[in-house]
């Protein structure tokens, strides 16, 4: 029995040490951020400048990097959620059961791509791909970046939306069919509309993977911090900003808290996101 | 019958749709593949760079890829494991239990580059690792950690409940129930988390940005608190930081084509295993 209560102790230990780091993330990033809402003042962080290297004026306004964050994330959004709404409605729905086995873990290989190769393809392939369609002098911007951010949700909507078509009862089908509708109106009155809270949150969990992604928009998006909401100007995102400039910065400078600031900001709004997208999926009985 | 023929069309559209995501992914995999392959040979993997990087192999960014992984696992395996038995054998629906899976949730969806951002700020800066393999690699361990617990509870949940009653029934206690009669049952499904985990370690360039990479080493780390230079970090730095990015173009493809096929073997490797004790273990 001893043995038995030492497990149950040390098991028990083990798990809350992923509540521990949780804490410590939050914790870790508060203590490196916090001196900066006492000198120079959280209000710097409220401008539209990022300048933080200059010899005249630092500036730290981060609205020019949540520009940048928010277009290249609307913009995705905008192509991949009817591309993987789509994909998962046909796997779900429409292919063949053999079909079905095949597609879905070839859909989930783009997942596991690190990212940073998929910024290297948009660098040597997307990139020249848009620069010649558009005429432009370079390739790096905000709509190259979006759609290499879209290619990276697809495989996040398209599994979390396909197992909440998959988990609709064939009992709401099987009445939409005897009452006469036919396969295409079930798809689409019944079926779809009975899933939506499941697609709502796989296309939230989606925004907060597009929202994290660091590489492939670091080397895709042109790096530069102005507040543009044309798809064609190159932009700088929050993560592609923390990435590019912390190797550089002097430690506990205010731009290295900045920095950390961003940091922050980038956790809280993931963390709502995941929060909320449990929150349907579990409401709905689709998560355990 | 033209709501037939829409219907038809309709499934057309759906279905090009749905192959025009497969033919994407499949052109990714193809370009790097078509101008990877021709670099890659036994000089390549085993030699240092030269010249900066604009010359010679690899051999430092595999070790480096190798140390980090290895160091990553050995920390998140046990942690992982551990709070995944917890879950499944021990935990009831409380306050405690739930905030332990908020924690993994939130986890989950931490950005990689704050993952970095904290490792840099416990690991590096308040725990005086420095930019070193240990840093590097509990960072990563950290972001991990959710894959190998999710896996791993699926596997023990999947473990028939009469397994345990049995021995239960026999006088066994409940932690010699979970050893002799769950756990092994449940190993496969371990082993693809943690495969899958040590893909994802491989392959992520933001954690360890700040934690461990090194630009360039003329030697092979000597021990945990040295830096190290690993694949991914190693591309980024040929395709957009070094002078000639043109001129090594051919080594950036083969550095792809490496940690492509590191990662996607990982996760073919993991799908091959499941498949493989599903078979086995059938009730």
């Amino acid at each position: 029995m001893r043995t038995d209560n030492f497990m149950r102790i040390l098991l028990v230990a083990t798990a809350s040490i992923s509540v521990l780091i949780v804490a410590l993330i939050f914790l870790f990033l508060g203590k490196e951020a916090m001196p900066f809402a006492f000198e120079p003042g959280i209000g710097k962080l409220f401008d539209s400048g990022w300048v933080p290297v200059s010899f005249q004026e630092e500036r730290f306004g981060i609205y020019p990097l949540v520009a940048g964050s928010s277009l290249v994330t609307v913009l995705a959004m905008l192509i991949s959620i009817p591309l993987s709404v789509v994909g998962a409605i046909y796997i779900s729905e429409v292919a063949q059961p053999m079909e079905r086995e095949i597609l879905k873990p070839f859909i989930e290989i783009l997942a596991s791509i690190p990212s940073v190769v998929l910024g290297f393809f948009g660098l040597l392939v997307l990139a020249p791909l848009v620069k010649d369609v558009f005429g432009l002098n370079s390739g790096l911007n905000a709509l190259t970046a979006s759609l290499l951010l879209a290619l990276m949700a697809l495989p996040t909507i398209i599994t979390i939306s396909e197992d909440a078509l998959a988990s609709v009862p064939q009992s709401f089908k099987q009445a939409s069919l005897a009452l006469g509708a036919s396969e295409l109106q079930t798809i689409f009155k019944v079926t779809v509309p009975a899933a939506l809270p499941g697609i709502m949150a796989a296309i939230m969990l989606g925004i907060g993977r597009v929202i994290g992604e660091t590489m492939a928009v670091l080397m895709v998006s042109g790096n530069s911090a102005i507040i543009s909401f044309f798809p064609l100007d190159p932009i700088r995102t929050m993560t592609a900003t923390i990435a590019a400039e912390m190797g550089e910065v002097p430690f506990g400078s205010h731009h290295y808290q900045a920095l950390f600031w961003i940091g922050l900001i980038l956790l809280f709004v993931t963390f709502l996101l995941n929060a909320f997208s449990r929150i349907i999926l579990k409401k709905y009985g689709m998560a355990q | 019958m033209s709501g037939n023929l829409s219907q038809k069309l309709s499934y057309q559209l759906l279905r090009l749709i749905t192959y025009g995501i497969v033919l994407c992914i499949g052109y990714i995999l193809f370009d790097v593949i078509r101008h990877g392959l021709p670099v890659i040979n036994w000089d390549f993997l085993t030699s240092f760079p030269r010249r900066s990087g604009s010359e010679g192999g690899i051999l430092p960014a595999i070790v480096g890829t190798f140390y980090l992984t290895v160091g990553t696992i050995m920390v998140a395996l046990p942690l992982g494991i551990g709070c995944a038995i917890y879950l499944a054998e021990y935990a009831e629906q409380n306050r405690f239990s739930e905030l332990v899976r908020l924690a993994i949730i939130t986890l989950a969806g931490v950005p990689s580059i704050v993952y970095g951002l904290f490792g840099l700020g416990l690991f590096v800066i308040f725990c005086r690792f420095g930019t070193s393999i240990l840093a590097g690699s509990l960072t990563l361990a950290c972001m991990v950690l959710p894959i190998i617990i999710v896996t791993s509870e699926e596997a023990l949940r999947a473990v028939p409940r009469g397994f345990r009653e049995a021995s239960l029934a026999l006088g066994a206690t409940k932690w010699q129930t979970i050893r002799t009669n769950v756990l092994p049952y449940s190993i496969s499904g371990m082993i693809t988390g943690s495969i899958l985990a040590i893909g994802r370690a491989a392959g992520e360039t933001a954690p360890i940005l700040l934690t461990v990479a090194a630009f360039f080493l003329p030697k092979l780390p000597g021990s945990v608190f040295d830096q190290v230079m690993a694949l991914p970090y190693h591309l980024y730095i040929l395709a957009t930081q070094h002078p000639e990015t043109e001129k090594v173009l051919p080594l950036q493809y083969g550095t792809a084509l490496v940690l492509l096929m590191l990662v996607l073997g990982m996760n073919i490797g993991a799908i091959v295993i499941r498949i493989y004790f599903r078979k086995k273990y059938k009730w």
